[in-house]
Parts: structure tokens; sequence; C-alpha cells
């Protein structure tokens, strides 16, 4: 019988912790900055000039349709060759960006076209202008049909994130990866591992569902 | 010496393919069964089982598909298996494609109406014939078009088993560019295999959808 040994991975569970750290920062300016592109990729994609929708269509379609693995390998072992060396952080925040925005300008697109044409229209005729149309009448609503979408997208980013290790850009896998070369007890590591993502996750599912509460519901009348 | 990037290589890494869609085909004949199971734990009367298949999908929909790959590859270790990929990834895989199978099959039973359901008890099935003579057909064309686009996640997925040391696409990808230095080359060339093995997985999926929204709202 196996004889399972958690002694060693919870004395170094301080490095485990800032792992996860790293994980979530990583996560984070990632979704920050993938959603900025995503915006302009979905203002591009429904009003843009045609040259640029094709480049955003296959933009969306390439990424979507190949490994967000084979997608890290690129900016790091392949973008060299290109005379564009990038260390394996930035290349893992790149990958992250350039795939979350992918799926993000989809998604920023469908909850832009969820706005009626019939809402815009009855905006101009009470007298709004160009900004407050965009901002009550196109964007609130827009955020409020995507807002679920965005945070599961969020979380299926921040585990992708943990195949970044594989590269030794340094977050929550790879600090696993460390602590299990050291002290050999490879399974309780990984145990260890999954449950502190699988905490992370349940975490920001309730802080996003509370927010989602405040921010983005629908009104009601109480 | 370094090697050439030629047409063998073009072909050692072409070949690869077929690994990259044999575990995709493993895991999704296995992740069906027990997407099935999960799914209709997940619509039961009895709440023990509803709650195992929620605690399996969130467990499985919460964690990173790699901690389970690794989790797979040195828990077979402890249990006194020999570690072999080839098990330690299908193994993993099927119950990833479980979990996800079985949430968005819960969605495509649910969207039965409820009616069906109750017609069907009225005129005395049982829960066996119910599920398969009246529900189930009806939320297969439902789940066709979700069911194919899990598919390209899946197949994306299985890029993940080259890092226990799974020699399909990926893996073969590396080890020429390893032996060769042309990453550029072997990459891209990698890339768009997968996109060739996905881009029409992808179409059919989305007109499948397209075609089933059509025919029910108007």
């Amino acid at each position: 019988m196996y004889d399972f040994n958690f002694a060693p991975v919870f004395d170094s569970f301080g490095s485990l912790l800032v792992g996860a750290w790293l994980t979530v920062q990583m996560s984070c300016i990632a979704m920050v900055v993938g959603l900025i592109l995503s915006i302009f990729g979905a203002v591009g994609k429904t009003s843009g000039p045609k040259p640029v929708r094709i480049a955003i269509n296959v933009y969306i379609e390439v990424i979507r349709n190949t490994p967000f693995l084979i997608q890290l390998y690129f900016f790091f072992f392949a973008l060299p060759a290109l005379g564009l060396r990038l260390g394996p952080n930035q290349a893992a925040l790149l990958a992250l960006v350039v795939n979350f925005g992918a799926y993000g300008t989809e998604i920023m697109r469908a909850g832009v076209a969820s706005v009626g044409h019939g809402n815009i229209e009855a905006a101009k005729t009470v007298g709004l202008n160009f900004f407050q149309t965009l901002r009550y009448v196109i964007l609130k609503p827009a955020m409020r049909a995507v807002y679920p979408a965005l945070t599961s997208q969020f979380i299926y980013l921040m585990l992708a994130s943990s195949v970044v290790s594989v590269i030794s850009a340094t977050d929550l896998a790879a600090a696993g990866n460390d602590l299990q070369s050291q002290t050999f007890a490879s399974f309780e590591v990984y145990i260890v591992i999954t449950a502190m993502y699988f905490a992370m996750s349940l975490a920001f599912s309730g802080v996003f569902a509370l927010i989602g509460k405040y921010a983005f519901s629908y009104p009601v009348n109480r | 010496m370094i090697r050439e990037f030629g047409p063998n290589e073009i072909i050692y890494i072409t070949l690869a393919i077929r690994y990259t869609i044999l575990l995709s085909l493993i895991a999704f004949a296995g992740g069906a069964v027990g997407g099935l199971i999960i799914a209709l734990m997940r619509v039961s009367q009895n709440k023990y089982r509803r709650w195992f298949a929620v605690a399996f999908i969130r467990v499985f929909q919460g964690t990173p598909l790699l901690m389970q790959l690794f989790l797979a590859y040195f828990g077979m270790a402890i249990l006194g298996f020999p570690i072999d990929p080839w098990t330690a990834a299908s193994f993993a895989l099927i119950l990833h494609a479980a979990a996800f199978l079985g949430e968005i099959w819960r969605g495509c039973i649910e969207a039965v109406p409820s009616g069906q359901h109750e017609a069907a008890r009225v005129v005395g099935l049982g829960y066996v014939n119910r599920m398969r003579h009246v529900v189930l057909p009806q939320a297969m064309r439902i789940a066709l078009g979700p069911t194919t686009g899990f598919l390209v996640q899946l197949i994306k997925a299985t890029s993940l088993a080259s890092i226990i040391g799974f020699t399909e696409l990926t893996r073969a990808g590396q080890i020429i560019s390893n032996a060769t230095f042309q990453p550029f080359m072997v990459i891209s060339l990698v890339a768009a295999l997968y996109f060739v093995l996905c881009w029409p997985l992808s179409k059919l999926a989305s007109n499948m959808e397209h075609k089933f929204n059509q025919a029910t709202t108007r």
C-alpha cells in the first residue's frame, strides 16, 4: 500500500501560494488586455472595412481551431526565427492574450448583436447623443448579455494557463513541478496543486456571481 | 549532425496525426458513455445521484486538464500499474470528456419539453422506455451541434498528452523541431494540420446549430 506523505508539500506551501498568486496575476493581466483586444475585434468585425473583417475572421478561425499549446510553442520557439525573442513569461502572456482575444471577440460581437436595432433608433429619437447611446443603450445591455460567457471564458483561461509551465514560465503549475522534483512526492504535489486550482476557480466564480448580481443584473421592479 | 527539414520529416509529422485522431476517438467514445451516465444522473429524481453528477462535473470543469493528466499518470504508479502514457492519457481524457459531455447533454435533455416526459409517463412507459424512445431521440437532435463543437475542443485537448510523453501530433512536431532546429516551419506545419482537422468540424457544428435554431425559432 502506498504511503501518502503530504508533509514535504505543506512544508513548502509558501512557494505554492506564490505560484498561485503568479497564476492569478497572469490571468488577470491577460484578461484585461484580451478584453480590450476583443472590443476592438468586435467593432472591427461588425463595422470595419472588408479587408479588416476578413483579417479578423482569419484570426478567430486560426486561434479557435488550433490547440493553445501550439500557440504557446509558436510564440516561444517559432517567433525567435523571425527575430522576435520573448522571455517565457512574456511569451506566455502574449499567447494567453491572443488566445483570449479570439474567443472574446466572438463573445463581444454576439453581445453587441443582441442589442435590438429598434433600441438604438429609439435612443436617437429621444435625443441621446452618440456617447450616451453607446454607453446606456448599447454597451450596458451588451455587457449584461455576455457577462456570464466572459466570466466562464476567464476561468477557462486561468485553468488553461497551467500549460505555460511547459515553456518554463513561472506560475502555480511551475511551482508544483519544482516542488515535485525536490520532494519526489509527485502525486501528493499534484493533488494539492489541483485542489488549489479548484479553489481558485470556485472563488472566482463566486466573486463573478456577486459582481454580476450588483453590476450586470437586469433591473427588476421591486 | 543537424537533420534537414525535408519530405521525410513532413511525412513523419503528418502521419503522427493518426495518433491524435485515435486518442480523440478513444476519449470521445469513452466520454460519450460516461457523459450519458452523468447526464442521466444529473437529471435523475434521486438527489444523491444528482449531487454526485454535479460534483463530478464541477471538479473536472474546475481543474486544469494538465493536472488531471499528471494525476492519472502518477496515480497509476501509485496503484501499482506500470506507467504508460497511452493508458494515462486515455483515462484522463475520457473522464474529462464525460464531465463536459454530461453537462452539455444535461442541457439538451432538459430542453426537451416536459410535456413529452409527462405524456410518455401517462401512456405507461417506464423510465428506460421513456428515455430511449421519447426523450433521448429528441435530445439527440438538439445535442448534435454542441457535441460536434466539443469534439473540436477534445481534439485540441489531446495536444496536452504530449506533455506526459504521448507521441501524437504535437510531440512528433517537438521531436522533429529538436532534430532540425527549424521550429518556425515545424510548428506552423503542426498548427496547419490541427487546423485542417478541426476547422471542418467547427464549420459543421456551427451549421448544425444554425439550422437547428432556424428550425425552432421564427
